[in-house]
């Protein structure tokens, strides 16, 4: 969303948030019509060779007045080294613990859904929403570079759903989620699923504020993705082994594979799933309802 | 490429320091990365490239140093250095080891124009 007049074109870090209900409206800045912000000030400040240290003030506005303002301070650039310690997660840190208070005070229960794009999150998506929305309020948020179709896939289930579009970025973040809860506004009690950006990597350092973080294996896969990809399931609770009907066809060994999952993280649950023929959707639900209180 | 989206981070967290020290800009800056993080330094490197344009960071230099992972065996409690997450305790084969070292993203220190 555009941070600037909150309308659901990109503002300047290129993330959107849409609701699929809402792509009726068409929006003027797809006609080509300029996309007008308040005056954004940037200053440049300068040290030349001479000892001059400069601060530019540039007005950027159609009419683009430049304002400089020069400070001389011959021969006197002070420099001083502070130490900070300072983590740099901290900030994503802090808004997923927003989050999770959030959570907390209506008793929502969240998921982070993870896995390689392709492991099939949406199709398990969809089976597990049909089941469980005559159980609980549920609704869920997606995550996908561009275009809205798994929004519209879920919104067809008939859960209320925003989409994160995120533009360049590779993973959501507890920022991103905020804005997302924002538009969605989760009923008490509900479970709120967040199909995270297809990535086994960048989405492992981000903290959403999640209850749960699941990640979905497709049998299609290698064996050996916990121990190329360490991080997303030492950071995982639950992993699901996905589209098991197909394991007749291929040389997957999953015993191998939990063998490896384990070597990173032995406090990790396994379940093994079809979409297609339901079999272990049943397994995965009653997870699901262990942890609503 | 989660690396860019760490260097704005940085950048930003930058920013707000010269802010809050009344200072110009930032002229160089060290940052501390474990080795089992999640970042490949190099990639933050070139990702940092980009995001300080612009900035209160632009022309500034910097230094990515390398924090070494170390695992504390949960059988044994042997410390040792860790390669990957899975890396087994050298004495006692046990893997999961908690890790007491190597997983940090830290701005260390920052050199500012007053």
């Amino acid at each position: 969303m555009c941070e600037t007049c909150g309308c659901g074109e990109p503002g300047k870090d290129g993330i959107k948030i849409v609701r699929p209900e809402d792509l009726e409206h068409e929006h003027a800045h797809e006609q080509g019509l300029p996309h007008e912000h308040d005056t954004i000030t940037h200053v440049h400040p300068h040290t030349h060779g001479h000892g001059h240290v400069h601060t530019h003030e540039h007005s950027h506005r159609e009419d683009h007045h430049h304002h400089d303002v020069h400070e001389h301070e011959d021969q006197h650039v002070r420099i001083k080294e502070v130490h900070v310690e300072l983590d740099i997660m901290q900030r994503n840190n802090l808004m997923a613990e927003r989050n999770r208070g959030f959570f907390e005070a209506r008793d929502i229960l969240a998921f982070n859904l993870v896995s390689s794009p392709g492991s099939g999150k949406t199709t398990l998506l969809e089976k597990t929403l049909v089941t469980l929305k005559d159980k609980a309020p549920v609704c869920v948020i997606e995550g996908d570079q561009q275009t809205v179709n798994d929004a519209m896939r879920i919104r067809a289930t008939g859960v209320p759903v925003v989409q994160i579009n995120t533009g360049n970025g590779c993973h959501l973040d507890a920022e991103m989620v905020r804005k997302a809860i924002g538009e969605l506004n989760p009923a008490m009690h509900s479970v709120l699923f967040i199909e995270n950006v297809g990535n086994l990597v960048c989405p492992a350092l981000f903290d959403l504020g999640e209850a749960h973080r699941v990640v979905i294996v497709s049998v299609t896969e290698g064996e050996d993705k916990p121990l190329k990809y360490p991080n997303m399931f030492q950071t995982s609770g639950l992993c699901i082994i996905h589209k098991t009907d197909l394991l007749p066809y291929l040389d997957f060994d999953v015993e191998k594979f939990r063998t490896y999952a384990l070597r990173v993280n032995n406090k990790l649950e396994f379940l093994e799933v079809s979409s297609r023929t339901g079999a272990g959707l049943d397994a995965w639900i009653a997870w699901i309802e262990k942890h609503r209180k | 490429m989660h690396e860019l989206s760490i260097a704005v981070n940085i950048v930003s967290e930058l920013e707000q320091i010269v802010r809050k020290e009344n200072a110009v800009k930032v002229v160089s800056f060290t940052l501390k990365i474990g080795t089992l993080s999640g970042i490949v330094p190099e990639a933050l490197d070139f990702a940092l490239e980009s995001a300080v344009k612009e900035t209160l960071c632009e022309g500034s230099t910097w230094k990515i140093e390398k924090e070494e992972a170390m695992g504390k065996c949960s059988v044994c409690f042997h410390e040792f250095p860790m390669e990957e997450i899975y890396s087994p305790c050298p004495v006692c084969g046990a893997f999961n080891p908690e890790i007491i070292a190597g997983q940090g993203l830290k701005i260390v220190s920052v050199e500012i124009e007053e």
